[in-house]
């Protein structure tokens, strides 16, 4: 125990805060948080200003997944408080730490359908790691820290704090704790030394064995471990979406994402593979198609820190608990202390490059000029690779995913969970708050740019110089393409004319707007973006018509692919 | 399976709604509930029965204990475990035999009888949810008028851990 005070509840919260290290927040002001947002006149906390609560949400998010420390995001009761909710359970979805704290009316009007009420702990219980209410203003230092604990350890997650008006206005002899006990919180688990030695064990037993790296990859940061285990065993590395950029998708043994638009080459040699090494995921049904078949004829070694992930959505013969950077620390030293290091090319890694170059060579791509391969590789080209990267949700997403390499590990973001439209551009801004140094690019589709494209003024007007790189063929563009596809070309919802503008739209709120028809106007695009000091969206038209291939369709298997024809 | 889960709470406001509610958002079912505090004020105990298949009832398991204020869930032994639930059965009496009938019933259960009137009784049984079911089976010809169950409540037998 130290630094007992007297102070308001709201000064306590900032003051907590200050003592987790942060430095900016986002969000929007309202009845129920002035106390609060009055507190931010009198610390050193930036408050960046969003135009919707689900964006402050979004951009708390993109800042929590690049920083890998709770963003922090506010909002007022009732209205903001549901606003908000979307994006922190996108944050779940997707595993990323997240502190969200709303206003609430006063203690004795709750439950009284008062002005502006709603019962946010109730709603957002189902989306958030936890969830707390302080009811008297000394609850504060003690749920701020527990907050902030629970949000970036074990499997990180968004954690909601909600403190009714009067709270937040009275005074109390605060406390703010070193230490505290929350007896049903066990986020570490040691090595497994043993797990560890069996899945070597397996993986040297067998004939063609995968590595599938998913986003707890990158959460916990275990590129340079996947890497050596890897190159140590000779292992070819296919990835989740949500672990694109977990293993440099230049190196060769890199076969990218496998999924529903997964990589050909990753996915057939996903399906021939006998034996896998599961790191950091949950078996989303995107990535793997029908569970069942997934799962057979493969021995699954799972690696993951949550221990409710194992046999959850597919059959595990090993499990490997914890935290998997010190998994496969242990793996790294393991296969060190043997002395294994495979240097001779099996029949089995023959297959794979020839599988790679197959696929390289001979996957059809749009044959017009601004073809969204074509595009990306441009983006990729003039990028540094530092570059972080956010998407929206939909083709471009899809088209990322197939045509964007990530070259330096842990610099690709994507709503991948929840598959939140409009997620991209502000989580790029909170991206770019959190490393304002490298360039930070969102690549958007009208539809998603659409959802939240005010935060331009947030990007404009708190100097945060972002790019959006909008992919417009003036539709819903994954609706369109099913559409087509499954529901013989009736095309109902997903038309999106040409309005808006969006290089006008960008200017008029005094960002940069630039529109690209020409590879030659986009290449000067990029780099008059990245030579900007002020937000910029570069608007490339492209073809309504065009598909994302190869695709495996709902419901089947991803041996089952549908290529271009 | 039949599966038994006996699991340690924080005693706080809303555990009960946050437990309730991973049942339905994993899609798996309660059959039985009660829930009462324990000899240490901070702590609730639950228990919970379900039905499921291994692999079912093993996540069930790992799913709440990943909740933060789980404190301890265990999936208890039906065969090491002392079970029991708390019922009350109001039958219907349609003749002077039927108050001799019930209450020899109630007494083969280990039942209490209660609030006794011209047409009707009470019958306390505490018991497993199999003998509660036999002796509602039984009592059926006479009419139930109504029944309330209290969920099971179940401790491991010592030295079964």
């Amino acid at each position: 125990m130290n630094n007992m005070e007297n102070m308001i509840g709201a000064k306590a919260l900032m003051t907590a805060m200050e003592k987790e290290g942060v430095k900016e927040v986002f969000g929007l002001p309202g009845g129920a948080n002035l106390p609060m947002y009055d507190e931010f006149a009198r610390c050193n906390i930036r408050h960046i200003l969003a135009r919707h609560e689900q964006s402050a949400a979004h951009m708390a998010d993109g800042f929590g997944r690049v920083s890998r420390k709770p963003g922090v995001c506010f909002a007022t009761s009732g209205p903001g408080a549901t606003n908000i909710l979307t994006g922190i359970a996108t944050a779940q979805a997707d595993s990323a730490p997240m502190v969200a704290v709303t206003g609430q009316v006063p203690v004795a009007m709750i439950g009284k359908d008062a002005f502006q009420e709603s019962d946010i702990i109730g709603m957002a219980n189902p989306v958030v790691k936890y969830a707390f209410q302080p009811r008297h203003a000394s609850e504060i230092p003690e749920v701020v820290k527990k907050g902030f604990f629970i949000a970036q350890t074990g499997r990180p997650g968004p954690v909601l704090i909600d403190i009714p008006k009067d709270v937040q206005q009275n005074e109390a002899e605060m406390v703010f704790p070193d230490e505290f006990k929350i007896p049903g919180y066990h986020p570490w688990a040691d090595p497994d030394l043993v797990a560890v030695e069996k899945a070597i064990d397996m993986l040297l037993h067998s004939q063609k064995p995968v590595i599938l790296a998913g986003g707890g990859t990158i959460i916990s940061s275990a590129f340079a471990e996947l890497q050596a285990v890897a190159e140590a065993l000779m292992l070819p590395v296919v990835t989740t979406f949500k672990g694109k950029g977990a293993f440099p998708e230049n190196h060769p043994l890199s076969l990218g994402p496998i999924g529903m638009h997964g990589h050909a080459e990753a996915n057939r040699i996903m399906s021939e593979a006998d034996c896998v090494l599961a790191i950091g995921t949950r078996f989303s049904d995107r990535s793997v198609g029908t569970f069942e078949e997934f799962e057979k004829n493969l021995k699954i070694i799972h690696m993951d820190v949550d221990p409710a992930e194992i046999g959850k959505n597919q059959t595990a013969q090993l499990a490997v608990v914890g935290d998997v950077q010190m998994n496969l620390r242990v793996m790294v030293k393991l296969l060190l202390q043997k002395a294994i290091k495979k240097t001779e090319e099996t029949p089995w890694i023959k297959h794979v490059k020839e599988t790679k170059a197959y696929w390289q060579e001979n996957l059809k791509l749009h044959p017009g000029e601004m073809g969204a391969a074509k595009i990306l590789r441009k983006l990729r080209e003039l990028l540094p690779k530092e570059s972080i990267i956010t998407t929206e949700v939909g083709q471009h997403q899809m088209w990322a995913s197939l045509f964007y390499d990530v070259i330096q590990p842990g610099t690709f973001f994507s709503s991948t969970g929840l598959g939140t439209m409009g997620w991209g551009f502000p989580a790029a801004i909170g991206a770019k708050v959190a490393k304002p140094d490298v360039p930070v690019v969102d690549i958007a589709g009208d539809g998603s740019f659409a959802m939240t494209e005010n935060s331009l003024a947030t990007a404009v007007l708190e100097d945060i110089p972002v790019i959006v790189f909008v992919l417009n063929n003036f539709t819903l563009g994954m609706v369109a393409q099913w559409q087509r596809t499954f529901y013989d070309r009736r095309m109902i919802g997903v038309d999106q004319g040409k309005c808006p503008d969006y290089v006008k739209l960008a200017q008029s709120y005094g960002a940069q707007g630039i529109r690209a028809q020409s590879m030659d106007e986009l290449d000067k695009a990029i780099k008059d973006a990245l030579s900007s000091d002020v937000a910029t969206v570069i608007d490339i038209p492209i073809d309504p018509e065009e598909d994302v291939l190869p695709f495996v369709a709902p419901g089947t298997s991803l041996k089952d692919m549908i290529l271009p024809s | 399976m039949w599966a038994i889960l006996s699991i340690l709470v924080e005693n706080k406001p809303g555990i009960l709604f946050k437990v309730t509610h991973l049942f339905r958002a994993r899609n798996f079912n309660i059959d039985s509930i009660s829930v009462g505090v324990t000899e240490n004020p901070d702590y609730s105990k639950m228990t919970i029965t379900t039905y499921g298949d291994e692999k079912q009832v093993d996540q069930i398991v790992k799913q709440l204990d990943k909740m933060i204020d789980t404190v301890k869930v265990e999936h208890l032994d039906e065969h090491k475990t002392v079970f029991r639930e708390l019922s009350i059965f109001k039958i219907k009496l349609s003749n002077a035999n039927d108050s001799m009938e019930v209450n020899k019933l109630a007494n083969a259960y280990g039942g209490k009888v209660h609030d006794v009137k011209k047409d009707s009784l009470m019958v306390e049984l505490t018991a497993t949810p199999d003998q509660i079911k036999a002796f509602e089976e039984l009592a059926k010809p006479f009419g139930i008028i109504d029944v309330a169950r209290t969920g099971v409540a179940a401790l491991q037998r010592s030295g079964a851990e």
